[in-house]
């Protein structure tokens, strides 16, 4: 028995690939997932929008910010960090399913790092997050929403956006490798994501809280996030002298959450995961 | 090739914390040949075929595929080999072509390869009308030949099919059983688990019978048969009038006759092609017309049945076997341990 040929077959040459082909060659698969399901975009299109409109039209009138420049041009930045705090979300519902439908195990057969099934998930997750976040400027710009801060730093602004996006994909391969399908995956971000984000000050400013609840909403890894790109962009001006230190302190605080968030979660997110498909 | 066979279990063992769902399985594949892993649900057949394919890590023992070591080189494990899992697992929302191209492009080949073995593939299995409409369109046999075509990208020398015709109608089945057939003609080995006797029965060269996690028997089809019962002398004659006059010549031959009025028939059994010569002497002239006279092995849900001590009903059974007529049957082969 020959390597290279059987009987009338010839056999082509497996080539050594890289983690990096591999990855890409995974991300574009899911990339066609999105053409092919263009709904898959909904969370991070049509609900975002009607978040904005909700509480830019409906619930704006009510709520009182410090800002100069109103409420509207305040809420994008919150509606921002709760579109990429979704980033966490995706991966899961994605990866939840390719291990449910035993694309995950077709994978792990071939002779690929299995390390690019989690890497080319949160390339199309990331990507998926921030294609919602171009709408949300979008819409951001179409409802009163400026940039009033320098190019740089509204780049900076996006950076910590994506930044953050890169935390949530560990949180999602976490919860994507622990649920047994997409029901128990939706089950459990909707009911600890959205109280999460709304506890925040992504939608309300804090100092209008109890203390009890400002000082959870203030330490909410996310209303540090929010402050942050509130003042690059300019929508903010900054935190009232008695709000708690992340955010006095707040693209400081996002880069060390993400940090936090990273060395906690993600050796745990690959443990999980190992177990999950090994078994 | 330092080792002789394509594929080898070696006290394979996998202990899901208290529960042992494989218990020391061994067993080898010479290279061109089908084994058939048959047993009812949860005898461990899906966790053996996991832990030669490197999905799942053995607790004890080890597998050998193309000469490699599941534990020592898994990687050269994946290059040589392909598998089609328990559910067709392609990508429903890829087509036939895109599935092909996924799977082409993680094993590295270049673009014009892939290209050349797709169409060959999806020509090979009558899908290339279908090849650029999305898999979630396909039918039930459609997903299977996809999911095959996929496995064999790389023309891997062992492919393990984790039963590849659960699910599917009968038509499709024996369409995939042929496409199985042109393979192992091509020189590949296969290992299928199965639940369907008949499957084993018309595939394989080989069958281990596992049963809680263990091998409770091996050996060629035939042997099985052989080893789980003696076979059957049938004598079927051609006017009912003359059923009484049959039996009793068999009877006077020394042979036990069980008789079956409304079909004519006299059951006996019997110790092989010997006592058909000399059965079919007695009825040579002598004013019995026979319709019918043959030796009938036992099949292999007999075989089962001795085996385990329940039927493969529970399971799923095919009612339609016909035994011992598969002539590429190697008596030599195995051993028979039951």
């Amino acid at each position: 028995m020959s390597h290279t040929t059987h009987g009338a077959i010839e056999r082509p040459e497996i080539r050594h690939t890289s983690l990096w082909h591999q990855s890409v060659t995974i991300f574009r698969r899911n990339l066609i997932h999105i053409k092919r399901m263009p709904e898959m975009l909904l969370d991070v299109t049509i609900q975002p929008v009607m978040f904005v409109l909700l509480f830019a039209y409906v619930f704006g009138g009510a709520i009182a910010v410090s800002a100069p420049t109103g409420y509207r041009e305040w809420l994008l930045g919150g509606i921002m960090g709760q579109t990429i705090a979704f980033a966490s979300f995706v991966v899961a519902i994605g990866l939840t399913a390719d291990i449910d439908k035993g694309i995950v195990d077709r994978f792990r057969s071939l002779p690929i790092n299995p390390a690019a099934i989690l890497v080319g998930r949160s390339m199309s997750s990331i990507t998926h997050s921030f294609i919602g976040i171009i709408v949300m400027s979008l819409t951001g710009l179409v409802v009163g929403w400026r940039i009033r801060g320098s190019v740089l730093d509204a780049l900076a602004a996006y950076g910590l956006l994506l930044l953050w996006g890169f935390a949530m994909v560990w949180v999602g391969i976490l919860v994507g490798s622990a649920m047994r399908s997409v029901e128990a995956v939706n089950g459990v971000m909707f009911t600890t994501m959205f109280p999460l984000t709304f506890l925040s000050n992504a939608f309300a400013p804090p100092e209008a809280m109890g203390p009890v609840l400002r000082a959870i909403a203030e330490w909410n890894p996310i209303s540090a996030l929010v402050q942050a790109v509130r003042e690059l962009w300019g929508n903010t001006g900054p935190a009232p002298a008695d709000a708690h230190l992340p955010m006095q302190h707040p693209a400081l605080f996002t880069v060390l959450w993400t940090v936090a968030i990273t060395a906690v979660v993600a050796p745990l997110a690959l443990k999980v995961f190992r177990n999950r498909t090994m078994q | 090739m330092a080792h002789d066979h394509a594929i080898e279990a070696i006290d394979l063992v996998k202990e899901f914390g208290e529960t042992r769902a494989v218990d020391g399985v061994s067993f080898a594949v010479p290279p061109g040949s089908v084994l058939g892993l048959l047993g009812p649900n949860g005898a461990g057949k899906t966790t053996t075929v996991r832990m030669m394919t490197t999905l799942t890590r053995p607790t004890r023992g080890t597998a050998r595929v193309a000469g490699h070591d599941v534990l020592d080189d898994p990687a050269a494990v994946r290059r040589s080999m392909g598998l089609t899992g328990q559910s067709a697992t392609v990508d429903e929302l890829l087509t036939g072509r895109e599935n092909l191209w996924l799977i082409g492009s993680l094993y590295g080949l270049d673009r014009r390869t892939i290209d050349r073995v797709a169409g060959e593939l999806l020509e090979r299995f009558s899908l290339t009308e279908a090849a650029n409409r999305v898999v979630k369109t396909y039918s039930g046999g459609m997903r299977r030949r996809l999911d095959l075509a996929v496995s064999l990208v790389a023309t891997p020398p062992v492919l393990f099919l984790d039963e590849p015709t659960t699910g599917l109608d009968p038509r499709s089945r024996v369409e995939l059983w042929d496409v199985l057939r042109d393979l192992v003609e091509d020189g590949t080995t296969l290992l299928l688990t199965t639940q369907y006797l008949e499957e084993a029965d018309q595939l394989a060269d080989d069958i281990v019978v596992i049963d809680r996690g263990t091998v409770i028997a091996q050996g060629t089809p035939l042997q099985l048969k052989d080893a789980s019962g003696k076979a059957a002398l049938v004598v079927t004659v051609s006017r009912p009038d003359d059923l009484a006059a049959a039996v009793e010549r068999v009877r006077g031959a020394g042979l036990e006759a069980h008789v079956e009025e409304a079909a004519r028939r006299i059951t006996a059994p019997a110790d092989g092609l010997s006592d058909v010569t000399r059965i079919a002497a007695l009825f040579d002239g002598g004013g019995i017309e026979i319709d019918d006279l043959g030796l009938q092995r036992p099949s292999l849900d007999d075989v089962f049945l001795h085996l385990t001590g329940h039927r493969a009903d529970d399971v799923a059974l095919d009612p339609d076997s016909d035994p011992g007529s598969d002539p590429r049957q190697d008596p030599s082969r195995a051993e028979v341990r039951a």
